[in-house]
């Protein structure tokens, strides 16, 4: 019998601690490596002007996030690319953002094209795909399973929620003005399909070509019995449209009107050719002027954004913030904590149940994390649902006068993402 | 001979890259192959045939609506990228015959003026072609001659059987007598006309040509990569080809596959870099104007390689 000598033992005990200690060090370094979140960014093209607000909102968000600890105790670290506004770069940055990156998930788109052409790369790579975007593409079921939007609700709960206030305290004969796609498209086909359930009727609907500059022309066909006027306009000749619909009415009289905030989203109300608003109405997702009654987290999250009372940056009160949409980045990210914490999320093998996870959710309380207010998310249809608020502007200022129940802006559910399979 | 081992040396790399390139820099190169396929039939109406269109986002986008929907419509990929091809031919052909009555800067805004009404068509129908919104080919109906296509190693297969008979067809054409008479036309119209050429029959037949790649790229692009949308038949796709022939090389084989890529890569390191990537670009387009007007591979064939495809 060979005795083991005590050198050999003592290298053994030592490879055999080695080996033992070995895994529970990587589990604690991998552990401690920041949870890395991708966004893609409207940096350039037609939706910068979202984009740039975006990106703030989501850093500030972060920056909460780690100071409350990160996310299942891991640091978030955010990857930005920009997309250009445009599908096709969209779903190159899905590509780059997951296999250069290597991040988690990914989540901050708004344009519509932008979603639908990116969503498809996202399910062939598996990736939790959460735009905050407004558009009806994801409750729709057009896009696939690992999309969802638990940030903000879409076109079709928004302007049914609203329609009948508008048909009781403004008019029941509305001409609607939108841009002749898609956006515009929705807007046109379920307020139309609101009104004429609460009995008032649409009687011109007037598409205006993305490639417009000028609306000048497309006023006159506004027809005289018009009691409402409803425009909706997007991208950067929007204050071109406002104040040519101004000068068009001059200081005459002419129909109520009741925009949606995109048409002014990050324009100053108080820019000259806009006084012709006095006294209109507005849709906004979230008040831009901090109203008398607001919840005590709004100062905190106006101060983590850096958005003043007026909502402009604190740093240039001529920078007018996207407010109405930029809290769904701030949402989206409470939402993803969320999600990974409740699916014990360690790394990217775990995205199925970070998905499962959301699809499991059914409503989120106001507050700091859903700084809009309550939300109810539809698991099956991967969609929040929210209130939604009307401001009249008052000596420049955009006033709420009406907020529309949550139940108001549901719909039957056109998908179950929950059959398919991932 | 010396032209066709390079090409097939070329086609032989691209295959290694495939196959040894990263997840991302694999599925880029499988985006630059289709734009090539589109730059390539751009090239031969531009770079040989002399013809600058600023219409071609037309041809590619008919390609590819026309197999979207038909997909979308339940038709298999086998059958859609066919279809897709004699879109951009026919779209090609019927333009071709009325914007080839004019010339030069006339014809450039005539192309021009018939890809923005297809754009905007798109849009007004914007109920069936899914408009600025476009729509996604689910993965399920993605699968052609038993390869998944939604899988990066058929996809790029794919892509890179598809660029590779774009390739060798066009330089079989080129070195023809077809394409002969096409760089003469470019050359001097009224010479290849007095010595007994019909250059508007020449002009249509490479425009047409043109717009099968086109069609066929597009038609690709929608198959390979499940999205379908009228973005696609925006100015900015009629530039894109025209800028990928003249950063490689018009009137050179392998030119418009040198764009696609060099363009491909320098905007995917700009915008890492800088939120002014454009600004980038814009200043290497400029010093290549400035400094190889006739491309890297036009450059490269002036100062000695005259062989050079």
């Amino acid at each position: 019998m060979t005795l083991l000598s005590r050198r050999s033992v003592l290298a053994g005990l030592a490879a055999g601690s080695a080996l033992s200690l070995a895994p529970m060090r990587f589990a604690s370094a991998q552990s401690a490596a920041p949870i890395k979140l991708g966004f893609q960014v409207h940096r350039t093209g037609i939706g910068a002007s979202y984009g740039r607000w975006y990106e703030r909102v989501a850093n500030a968000a972060a920056t909460r996030m780690n100071d409350m600890g990160g996310i299942n105790g891991r640091p978030v670290e955010l990857v930005f690319e920009d997309d250009g506004t445009d599908p096709k770069r969209g779903a190159e940055v899905v590509d780059k953002l997951v296999s250069q990156h290597g991040v988690d998930l990914i989540f901050g788109s708004l344009f519509s094209h932008v979603v639908i052409g990116s969503a498809p790369r996202a399910g062939e790579l598996k990736v939790p795909y959460l735009p905050c975007s407004e558009g009806y593409h994801v409750a729709s079921g057009m896009l696939n399973r690992w999309c969802l939007q638990p940030g903000i609700s879409d076109v079709r709960s928004q302007v049914t929620a609203m329609a009948p206030w508008v048909m009781q305290n403004l008019g029941k004969k509305v001409t609607m003005v939108f841009p002749d796609y898609a956006f515009g498209h929705d807007h046109r086909d379920y307020f139309s399909e609101a009104v004429a359930a609460q009995g008032g009727e649409v009687i011109a609907k007037i598409g205006i070509p993305p490639t417009e500059t000028s609306f000048t022309r497309y006023f006159p066909q506004i027809p005289a019995e018009t009691e409402v006027l409803y425009h909706v306009m997007v991208g950067p000749s929007v204050l071109t449209f406002v104040k040519e619909l101004g000068e068009f009415y001059g200081a005459g009289s002419g129909p109520q009107i009741f925009g949606f905030i995109d048409s002014l989203e990050g324009v100053d109300l108080a820019s000259p050719g806009l006084e012709f608003l006095e006294g209109s109405h507005f849709w906004e997702g979230h008040c831009r002027h901090k109203q008398p009654d607001a919840p005590a987290w709004e100062a905190d999250y106006r101060a983590a954004v850096g958005v003043d009372d007026n909502g402009a940056s604190l740093a240039d009160p001529k920078d007018v913030a996207t407010y109405a949409h930029m809290f769904s980045v701030w949402e989206t990210l409470s939402t993803i904590k969320k999600g990974m914490e409740a699916a014990g999320y360690q790394s990217t093998a775990d995205r199925q149940k970070f998905v499962e996870a959301v699809e499991a959710m059914t409503s989120f309380d106001a507050g700091l994390d859903h700084v809009q207010g309550a939300k109810v998310f539809n698991g099956k249809t991967h969609q929040v649902f929210s209130t939604q608020f009307i401001s009249k502007v008052e000596a420049g200022k955009l006033t709420r006068v009406h907020t529309t129940s949550i139940e108001e802006s549901l719909y039957p559910d056109a998908v179950d993402y929950t059959a398919q399979s991932f | 001979m010396k032209a066709l081992g390079l090409h097939l040396g070329v086609l032989l790399t691209l295959a290694l890259a495939g196959l040894l390139l990263p997840d991302y820099h694999q599925g880029m190169l499988t985006r630059v192959l289709v734009m090539a396929v589109f730059a390539t039939g751009y090239n031969l109406a531009f770079g040989y045939t002399g013809l600058l269109s600023l219409g071609h986002a037309l041809h590619f986008s008919a390609g590819m609506m026309a197999a979207g929907l038909a997909m979308r419509d339940g038709m298999a990929p086998e059958a859609a990228l066919p279809l897709g091809a004699l879109a951009g031919t026919v779209s090609a052909a019927l333009t071709g015959i009325l914007a080839l009555r004019t010339k030069g800067v006339s014809f450039m805004i005539v192309t021009l003026m018939f890809a923005q009404a297809f754009y905007l068509t798109l849009l007004y129908f914007g109920a069936f072609t899914g408009g600025d919104e476009g729509f996604p080919l689910p993965g399920s109906a993605r699968q052609m001659f038993g390869l998944d296509l939604t899988q990066p190693g058929p996809r790029f297969t794919v892509a890179l059987l598809l660029f590779g008979i774009a390739l060798l067809v066009q330089a079989a054409l080129v070195r023809g007598r077809f394409g002969r008479s096409m760089v003469a036309i470019r050359e001097n119209e009224e010479r290849s006309r007095m010595l007994g050429y019909n250059p508007f029959t020449i002009k249509l037949t490479a425009l047409t040509l043109s717009g099968l790649y086109a069609g066929v790229a597009g038609a690709a692009y929608g198959l390979l990569f499940g999205y379908v949308g009228a973005g696609f038949g925006t100015t900015q796709y009629s530039i894109l080809p025209m800028l990928y022939v003249l950063l490689g090389g018009a009137g050179t084989t392998l030119g418009p596959l040198l764009g696609a890529g060099l363009m491909a890569w320098l905007i995917d390191a700009a915008s890492s870099l800088t939120e002014a990537s454009l600004a980038i670009i814009g200043a290497v387009l400029i010093a290549l104007v400035v400094f190889a007007p006739k491309g890297i591979l036009g450059t490269i064939r002036e100062r000695g390689a005259k062989w050079l495809p």
